[in-house]
């Protein structure tokens, strides 16, 4: 019974993550109309459930509901293939963050198992890699599309992408450093513990700036606001998903809010300690994980609301000539540091 | 045995891209067919206890050299490959040249399967000299990687200097001033 | 285990696929992508070889067989788009006549 238990527990774990990640991005729809509202001195979607709780669901099923287009000259292959991308490396690339401690589920298990879907001994890099193909499903829409404002949507955004994924893979050499090792569950192994006993050993206070940029860089690379000139509502009609309906549109937005998660969750662990935290057993650390991830996801909600949008020229001056140099910067002023103080 | 089949599997994946990509007339879907084929072997390159390699594959080849072919097909708008008017009667445009070229690259793999499997000390298994550990550390490669070979090191970096410049002056319009 | 012949007979198929990609095929974009499919084959015979010893020197070999082919492939493309700006065609065959 305990060889089949261990399989079982784990297929469990990763249904549950996988369907978490489909509610996430339900919630955060929600969680963004209503904290765009408030922050705009009004209540949001208030009449579907009580405040407007069941909003999601009505979204889902209109989106379900509408007719699936096809434009005529649109490639038949590449049209469906694009969404598909943008979900398949969304979801991909959580497989690899670690969520929580080794817990055995209260003695259920004779070994403990590591919370979290995989764990390679290189996740830093494959969430890396995964999110460089993120941007396949961006410009195959663009160009399958067929249609002018598609095409100048999917291309602005792969170049906006791979520009900051400079500033995002310097910033998260910076901390492998730090960390010594590239596998996540390491590096949040390493900020364990405090220092004079109330300021938690997170690497945000080592490397401030360094977390400035991967979250600006993250941000970039999701395309939220600031940079989401990509699907600018006022500039571009909608971008790359102009003339995507029902299923394969809702995978596109689907696709931003698991990236933007996976984000927060790779800087929680990355930054702040992953499922460290004070009042808490081990064992239940994934609770301080997920208040980690949500107030980091407050805070991409909160500057798509606050701040204006970035015109696509100043984006790439910015990306190219302020924010890579300055991870450049981080990064040969951590390898000093590290050097002098270890040697 | 899993592993042989997952080795099979992805054999057959990779090579079947590779064909589809010589075969394909549309360039846009040659360039996704080799993102495929990419896929594959970075995956038989973790089957091979190289799990940086693997993921430098899919980081550089797929997701950076890739995006670059995928820019030029849609920046260049690339046609698909007919023959021009003038080129029809070129004495190289006859079908049976291009079978007969397809005949001598498969002439090509017979002799080298055939030395291959004559090699006889090259029938061992992978793993069979030593285990995987050592090598599928990262520590242990940046390590060799940056006190035996700085030199290549210094010299990789100056080439893509040079070649970012390259491509930059190369690819500029005409009469621009810039 | 798989022996490693295996292994040199796919990076063989694929060096072959590559080969004939580079003759026969009449469009600079897919000859350029046939280059990285050979490119790839050496990568995979030099990671098997690099196994079957126990030595990292592999890895590290294909490590800068990826850079010089980025840098390969960004020249080459370079010259791709400026030879199309000109001749508007991606046939090698456009391009036989010395004169610019």
């Amino acid at each position: 019974m305990e060889t089949y238990l261990r399989p079982a527990v784990i297929g469990v774990m990763i249904f549950v993550v996988f369907n978490a990640l489909i509610m996430a991005s339900a919630i955060l729809v929600l969680a963004e109309r209503k904290i765009m509202g408030f922050m705009q001195q009004r209540y949001g979607p208030y009449l579907v459930g009580p405040h407007g709780m069941l909003q999601p669901i009505a979204d889902i099923l209109k989106l379900l509901f509408k007719e699936e287009l096809r434009p005529k000259g649109a490639d038949k292959w590449l049209f469906t293939l694009a969404p598909v991308l943008s979900i398949l490396t969304a979801f991909v690339a959580f497989a690899t963050v670690p969520f929580g401690a080794e817990t055995t589920f209260f003695g259920l298990l004779d070994e403990p198992i590591k919370l979290g879907v995989a764990d390679v001994n290189v996740a830093v890099l494959v969430v890396f890699a995964v999110t460089s193909m993120g941007v396949y499903g961006i410009v195959l829409a663009g160009w399958a599309s067929n249609s002018k404002y598609s095409l100048f949507g999917g291309l602005r955004a792969a170049a906006q992408m791979i520009s900051y994924e400079l500033a995002y893979a310097t910033s998260l050499a910076a901390v492998i450093m730090l960390a010594g090792s590239l596998s996540l569950r390491e590096v949040v192994d390493s900020q364990a513990g405090t220092w004079l006993g109330f300021i938690p050993k997170w690497y945000v206070f080592l490397q401030p700036i360094g977390f400035i940029i991967y979250v600006i860089a993250g941000v970039a690379e999701t395309n939220r606001a600031p940079f989401d000139f990509p699907e600018a509502e006022q500039e571009l009609v909608a971008g790359y998903n102009t003339e995507y309906s029902s299923v394969r549109f809702a995978l596109f937005p689907q696709a931003e809010y698991i990236n933007m998660v996976t984000m927060s969750a790779v800087a929680t662990d990355l930054y702040l300690g992953g499922w460290h935290g004070p009042f808490l057993p081990a064992s239940l650390g994934w609770i301080w994980f997920l208040l980690k991830v949500g107030v980091i996801l407050f805070a991409y909600i909160w500057m798509r609301w606050t701040v204006p949008r970035y015109r696509y020229d100043q984006l790439m001056q910015f990306g190219w000539k302020w924010l890579f140099p300055a991870s450049v910067l981080n990064l040969i002023v951590t390898a000093a540091l590290v050097l002098y103080l270890d040697a | 045995m899993p592993e042989t089949f997952v080795f099979y599997a992805l054999s057959a994946l990779a090579i079947g891209a590779s064909l589809l990509v010589i075969g394909q007339r549309n360039p846009m879907y040659s360039v996704l067919l080799l993102i495929a084929s990419f896929g594959a072997l970075s995956a038989l390159y973790i089957q091979l206890d190289a799990p940086f390699v693997a993921v430098a594959q899919i980081i550089i080849y797929a997701g950076a050299i890739m995006v670059l072919f995928l820019f030029v097909v849609m920046l260049l708008n690339a046609p698909r490959e007919d023959a021009a008017e003038w080129d029809r009667a070129h004495p190289l445009r006859h079908p049976n040249i291009g079978r007969f070229g397809a005949l001598l690259a498969g002439l090509l793999v017979v002799q080298l399967a055939w030395a291959l499997a004559k090699a006889t000390e090259l029938e061992a298994p992978v793993g069979a000299r030593a285990d995987g550990a050592s090598i599928a550390s990262v520590a242990e490669m940046g390590r060799i990687l940056f006190t035996r070979h700085t030199f290549a090191f210094e010299a990789t970096s100056v080439l893509i200097l040079v070649a970012m410049v390259g491509a930059v002056v190369l690819a500029r319009r005409e009469g621009s001033n810039q | 285990m798989i022996p490693l012949s295996y292994y040199l007979i796919v990076s063989a198929v694929l060096f072959a696929i590559g080969t004939a990609g580079v003759f026969l095929r009449r469009n600079l974009i897919t000859i350029l992508l046939s280059i990285e499919i050979m490119l790839n084959a050496v990568n995979l015979s030099f990671v098997a070889f690099g196994r079957y010893a126990g030595d990292v020197d592999g890895q590290i070999i294909t490590f800068f067989v990826m850079t010089v082919a980025a840098a390969e492939a960004a020249v080459g493309l370079a010259l791709v788009i400026a030879l199309f700006r000109h001749r508007e065609s991606l046939n090698p065959d456009a391009f036989t006549s010395l004169k610019w």
